[in-house]
C-alpha cells in the first residue's frame, strides 16, 4: 500500500513505509559488508601472524596475484549473470600465452621459407583475439547448437589446452623479452612494468573492473544480461536479444582470459602450455564468494572483486605463515563453502522480509475497509 | 447444479461439523494475514471459500492442511483440539490438500507420482503391478485415459492437474482441501471433477474449495464463506445467494463496475492477419492455428474466447514472435512482420502481455522498475550509456498509468501481489508505445479490484487509438470488455458475435470442441 505512485491515500502512509524501506536496504548492505568483513578479518589475522604481511611491497605483490584472478572473475561474472558457466578460461590462458610465445620467438612459415617477427602490439592483439575466438566458439555451441554451457565449455577446456600443447609441442617458450634488432621488445611491460609505481597488471584490473562496472550499471546491455539470467523466457519476450547477449558474454570471458594469458607470459617472460590450469575454478569461486548466484541474474562487480581479494589475500597469507599447501587447499575450499552458506542464509532472510513487506500491504486497508476508496 | 438429493435434504444445517477453526489468527512478520477466523467444515458438504487475492484464503487452507501453523487460535477435528506440525501429520489425521501449484516430478511417471512417498510394496520391494492397477483405476474414475506409465512431464498441464487431484483423492482423506484445482482443466474435465466431488461428498468426505472461477465455485458449493482482508465477512448456503452477493461481499462494491463503458468507433485497420497456420509446439504434425484471418482496427478491443487447446495462446505467441508461422502473413499498419524477430515486432508496435506472468512476464531477480523498463530500455540510452533520469521518469509514468501499488520502483517484484505484478507487465508493454496491444488472459489469478483496473486500462488504450486483442477463458470478460467477441476452436475463428446481443450459451456452444478433445485424449495414450 505504501508509496502508491498515483493515489497518495493519506492517513495510513506514515506507518508502513519506514518498515518497508528498512527491510529493502538492510539486506544488501549486510550482504556486501560481510564480504568486506571477511577480507578485513583475513588481513588482521595475517598481519598479527606475520610482520611483513602488511608492508606496501607485500600488498602490491599480493594484489598482482589478485589481479590475474580478478580479471578472469570479471569475465566469469558476466557469464554467470546469464546463468551460464565458463570452464574453458584456464585453458584459454595457456593457449593465449603460447600464441604470444610463438609470435615473439618468430613465426616460421615453412612453405614461404620466412620467419615473421610481429610487433609486440600485434602479438598482444593476436593473443587476445585467440581468446575471444575461443569464447565465440563457446557462444555458438551454446546459443546455436543448444549445448549446455557446462558441457560446451568443459569440452573447450580440453580442446584449448590440447591446442596449446600442440602449438608448443608441449614445451615452454623461454625468453620472450624480444630482440632490439627485430624491434619486438617491450613484452615484459605487461607483467613487470609499472605506471606511477603500480604494476601494469593492477592497472589492467582496475580498468577492466571499471569497464565491466559501466557495462553492467549504465548500458542497456547490462540490463539485458541481468534479465537473461533472471528469466530467459521473459527476457526474450520483452525483446531482449538473448542469443546475442549470451554469445557476447562468452566472447568477453575469452577476451579476459586471453589478457590474463599475456600477463602471465609477460611476468615470467616465458609461455608454458600448462599455464592457467584450474584457474577457472578460482574465478568461479571469486564470483560466488562475491554473492553471485550460479543460477543467474544476481551478482556485482564489487562482489567479484572482493571475492578475488579474499581468495588471493588468504592464499598468500597462508603461504607466508607457513601453512602446508595441503592445508591451504582445504582452507580455501572451506572458505568457499562458508561464503555460499552465509549468502544462502542472507537470501532467505531477504525473501522473508520481502514476503512480510508484501503481506504488510494486505492488512493495511483492513481498518478503513468500509470507507475505502472503492467502496 | 447441486444434485436433487442434496437440494432436497432439509437437514443440511444439522450436518455435523467435522473440522473447525476457532479464532485463527496468522501473523507474518508484523502483519496479519488472518485475524480471528471461525470456520466450520461440515460432513459431506462442499464449502467454497471466496475472497480477493490477499484476503487470506490460501493462508487459511495452508493452516487447515498443516502446511502452516496459526499464530493464535485452534483447529478442532471431531470436537477435539488438534495441531498439525506438518502436512504429513494432517494426512495421518485425514486432512489432505490439493495445492494450487502442482507438486509433481515431471521426470517420473504418473504411477510414481501418485504413490510418491507411500509406495505400495511387497516384501520391501515396490509392487509395480499393484500400483499400476490402482493408478489406472484412479485415472478411470477421473475419466482421464492416460497411460499411468507416461512421464508426467509429457502430459499437458490439465492432465497434470488431474494427476495431482488423483493423488489427493487416493489419500482417502475425510477433509479434502482444493486450492484452485481447475485452473488448467477444460470444461469437460471440470465436469468430471465435479462429478467425483459429488461422489466423495455423498460418501461423507468434506471438501473445502477455492477457485478464481466464481461461478464454478458457486456451482459446486453447498456452503459459502467469504473472506476479506483476513477476516471472515459472510457465510451462507450456496442456494440462497448469487454471484452479485458474493462479489459485493468480496470487494464491498457493485460487480457491474468491473467492466468499463466502451466508446464505439473502430477506425482504420491496424493488425492484419491472413491465412495464418501455426504448428502445435507440443504435438508434432498438428496445427494449433489453422488458416486464420483477422483484422483488428485502431480504437477497437477484440476478445477471443475459447477453451484450452483452442489455439488462443499459440495465436498470440505467434503474433508476438515467440512461435513462427508456417504459412500466412501478419502485418501491423501495413508493415509485414511475418518473419520479424521479437525486438523488431516491438519496434513496430506489436507487444504481448503473456498468459503466465511468472514464467514469461517477469524477471523475478529484478526490481519493479527494472522489469518495467526492460522492453523499452534502449530508449533511455544516449551514446550507449543509460540516462537514469529518463528511465526513472518513464518508470514513474508507467507506475502512474497502471496504478501499481508498490513500496517504490526499487522494490523487489516478488513483494507485489499478483494483480500488481500483472500491472507491471502491462506497464512494461505500454512503455514500448505499442500500436497493437496483445493480452493473453490479462485478468487471470488477480483480484477483482485489479481486474477492473486492467479492463479500464484496456479501454483507455483503445480510446487512444491503439488496437487491443485479448484472449480469455472467462465468458464474462469475453462478453463485457470488448467491441467484438470472437470464438476460437480447433485453431480457427469459428464465430463472431456482437457483445450487445451475445449470450453465454452462444459462446459456449460455439466454443464446443468435442471433436479435437477426443484426438487429444488419444494423443495422451500414445505418449
Amino acid at each position: 500500500m505504501s508509496a502508491t505512485a498515483t493515489a497518495p491515500s493519506g492517513t495510513r502512509l506514515p506507518q508502513t513505509p519506514p518498515t518497508a524501506r528498512r527491510s529493502l536496504s538492510v539486506g544488501p548492505v549486510l550482504l556486501e559488508a560481510r564480504a568486506f568483513i571477511a577480507l578485513g578479518v583475513i588481513v588482521v589475522i595475517f598481519a598479527l601472524l606475520s610482520d611483513t604481511y602488511l608492508t606496501s611491497s607485500n600488498l602490491i605483490t599480493m594484489t598482482r596475484h589478485v589481479a590475474i584472478n580478478a580479471i578472469l572473475a570479471l569475465g566469469m561474472l558476466l557469464v554467470i549473470l546469464t546463468g551460464g558457466i565458463d570452464l574453458s578460461v584456464g585453458s584459454i590462458v595457456g593457449l593465449s600465452g603460447v600464441v604470444a610465445g610463438v609470435l615473439l620467438q618468430g613465426w616460421e612459415i615453412t612453405s614461404l621459407d620466412v620467419i615473421l617477427y610481429p610487433q609486440v602490439w600485434a602479438v598482444v592483439l593476436a593473443s587476445m583475439a585467440v581468446g575471444t575466438v575461443v569464447g565465440l566458439v563457446n557462444g555458438v555451441l551454446i546459443t546455436r547448437f543448444r549445448v549446455a554451457p557446462f558441457i560446451a565449455t568443459l569440452g573447450m577446456l580440453y580442446v584449448a589446452r590440447g591446442a596449446a600443447l600442440l602449438i608448443s609441442d608441449g614445451a615452454t617458450f623461454p625468453r620472450l623479452g624480444g630482440d632490439p634488432a627485430l624491434g619486438n621488445t617491450g613484452f615484459g611491460f605487461l607483467g613487470s612494468g609499472r605506471v606511477l609505481g603500480i604494476p601494469t597488471s593492477i592497472w589492467l584490473m582496475v580498468v577492466a573492473a571499471a569497464l565491466v562496472f559501466v557495462l553492467l550499471r549504465k548500458t542497456p546491455f547490462g540490463r539485458w544480461l541481468y534479465a537473461t539470467g533472471g528469466n530467459e523466457r521473459a527476457a526474450e519476450l520483452s525483446g531482449v536479444p538473448v542469443r546475442s547477449v549470451t554469445m557476447r558474454v562468452y566472447m568477453v570471458s575469452g577476451l579476459c582470459a586471453g589478457l590474463v594469458g599475456l600477463i602471465i607470459a609477460s611476468e615470467l617472460t616465458s609461455a608454458a602450455p600448462q599455464a592457467g590450469e584450474s584457474y577457472e575454478l578460482n574465478a568461479i569461486a571469486a564470483v560466488v564468494i562475491g554473492g553471485a548466484s550460479l543460477s543467474g541474474g544476481r551478482g556485482t562487480v564489487r562482489g567479484a572483486l572482493i571475492g578475488a581479494f579474499v581468495i588471493g589475500f588468504l592464499a598468500d597469507g597462508l603461504v607466508m605463515v607457513g601453512v602446508s599447501t595441503f592445508w591451504q587447499t582445504v582452507i580455501k575450499g572451506a572458505v568457499i563453502i562458508l561464503a555460499v552458506m552465509l549468502d544462502q542464509g542472507e537470501q532467505r532472510l531477504k525473501r522473508a522480509r520481502s514476503a512480510a513487506a508484501a503481506a504488510g500491504s494486505v492488512p493495511a486497508p483492513a481498518a478503513p475497509v468500509a470507507t475505502g476508496p472503492r467502496s | 447444479m447441486s444434485s436433487p438429493a442434496v437440494a432436497a435434504d432439509p437437514q443440511r444445517l444439522e450436518r455435523p461439523v467435522v473440522m473447525a477453526a476457532r479464532g485463527i489468527t496468522k501473523v507474518y512478520g508484523g502483519t496479519r494475514a488472518l485475524s480471528g477466523v471461525d470456520f466450520d467444515v461440515r460432513r459431506g458438504s462442499v464449502t467454497a471459500l471466496f475472497g480477493e487475492n490477499g484476503a487470506g484464503k490460501s493462508t487459511l487452507m495452508k493452516i487447515l492442511a498443516g502446511v502452516e501453523q496459526p499464530t493464535t487460535g485452534t483447529l478442532e477435528l471431531d470436537g477435539e483440539v488438534v495441531s498439525f506440525g506438518s502436512p504429513v501429520e494432517a494426512v495421518e489425521r485425514g486432512v489432505a490438500i490439493i495445492h494450487q501449484e502442482l507438486n509433481l516430478c515431471p521426470n517420473l511417471s504418473v504411477v510414481d507420482n501418485l504413490f510418491m512417498g507411500r509406495e505400495l510394496t511387497s516384501r520391501s520391494f515396490v509392487d509395480d503391478r499393484r500400483q499400476r492397477e490402482e493408478a489406472t483405476a484412479l485415472l478411470a474414475r477421473l475419466e482421464e485415459p492416460i497411460d499411468p506409465r507416461t512421464d508426467v512431464g509429457e502430459l499437458r498441464l490439465g492432465q497434470q492437474q488431474v494427476v495431482e487431484i488423483a493423488r489427493a483423492i487416493s489419500l482417502r482423506a475425510r477433509v479434502l482441501v482444493m486450492d484452485e484445482p481447475t485452473s488448467a482443466l477444460s470444461a469437460a474435465e471440470v465436469e468430471v471433477l465435479f462429478k467425483v466431488i459429488r461422489e466423495l461428498t455423498a460418501s461423507g468426505v468434506s471438501v473445502v474449495y477455492i477457485s478464481h472461477h466464481l461461478e464454478e465455485s458457486l456451482e459446486i458449493a453447498d456452503e459459502v464463506v467469504v473472506l476479506r482482508d483476513g477476516a471472515l465477512v459472510a457465510t451462507a448456503h450456496a442456494d440462497e445467494v448469487g454471484l452479485p452477493w458474493i462479489v459485493t461481499n468480496m470487494v464491498g462494491r457493485n460487480p457491474d463496475d468491473l467492466y468499463p463503458v466502451l466508446e464505439p468507433a473502430p477506425r482504420e485497420p491496424l493488425l492484419e492477419i491472413r491465412g495464418l497456420d501455426v504448428a502445435d509446439p507440443t504435438t508434432p504434425g498438428r496445427l494449433a492455428v489453422e488458416g486464420l484471418d483477422l483484422t483488428v482496427h485502431a480504437g477497437e478491443i477484440v476478445s477471443i474466447y475459447g477453451l484450452m487447446g483452442a489455439g488462443r495462446t499459440e495465436l498470440l505467441e505467434t503474433l508476438a514472435g515467440r512461435l513462427t508461422a508456417e504459412n500466412g502473413t501478419v502485418a501491423v499498419a501495413g508493415h509485414d512482420l511475418t518473419r520479424a524477430d521479437i525486438p523488431t515486432r516491438i519496434d513496430h508496435g506489436l507487444a504481448l502481455v503473456p498468459e503466465d506472468r511468472q514464467r514469461d512476464g517477469l524477471v523475478q531477480t529484478m526490481s519493479v522498475g527494472g522489469n518495467m523498463s526492460l522492453s523499452s530500455i534502449r530508449r533511455y540510452a544516449r551514446r550507449l550509456l543509460l540516462r537514469d533520469a529518463d528511465e526513472k521518469r518513464a518508470v514513474g509514468t508507467g507506475m502512474a498509468d497502471v496504478t501499481v501499488k508498490a513500496a517504490g520502483a526499487s522494490a523487489p517484484i516478488g513483494s507485489l501481489s499478483g494483480g500488481n505484478q500483472q500491472k507491471v507487465v502491462i506497464a512494461k508493454v505500454l512503455l514500448t508505445e505499442p500500436r497493437v496491444l496483445l493480452l493473453d488472459e490479462p485478468a487471470r489469478g488477480i483480484d477483482v479490484g485489479a481486474k477492473a483496473d486492467i479492463f479500464a486500462l484496456m479501454a483507455r488504450q483503445a480510446e487512444a487509438g491503439r488496437a487491443v486483442l485479448f484472449a480469455t477463458s472467462e465468458l464474462g470478460e469475453a462478453m463485457n470488455a470488448a467491441h467484438r467477441v470472437l470464438v476460437m476452436a480447433r485453431g480457427r475463428i469459428v464465430r463472431e458475435f456482437d457483445p450487445r446481443t451475445v449470450t453465454k450459451e452462444d459462446l459456449m456452444s460455439a466454443s464446443d470442441d468435442s471433436g479435437p478433445r477426443a484426438d487429444r485424449s488419444a494423443d495422451g495414450l500414445v505418449a
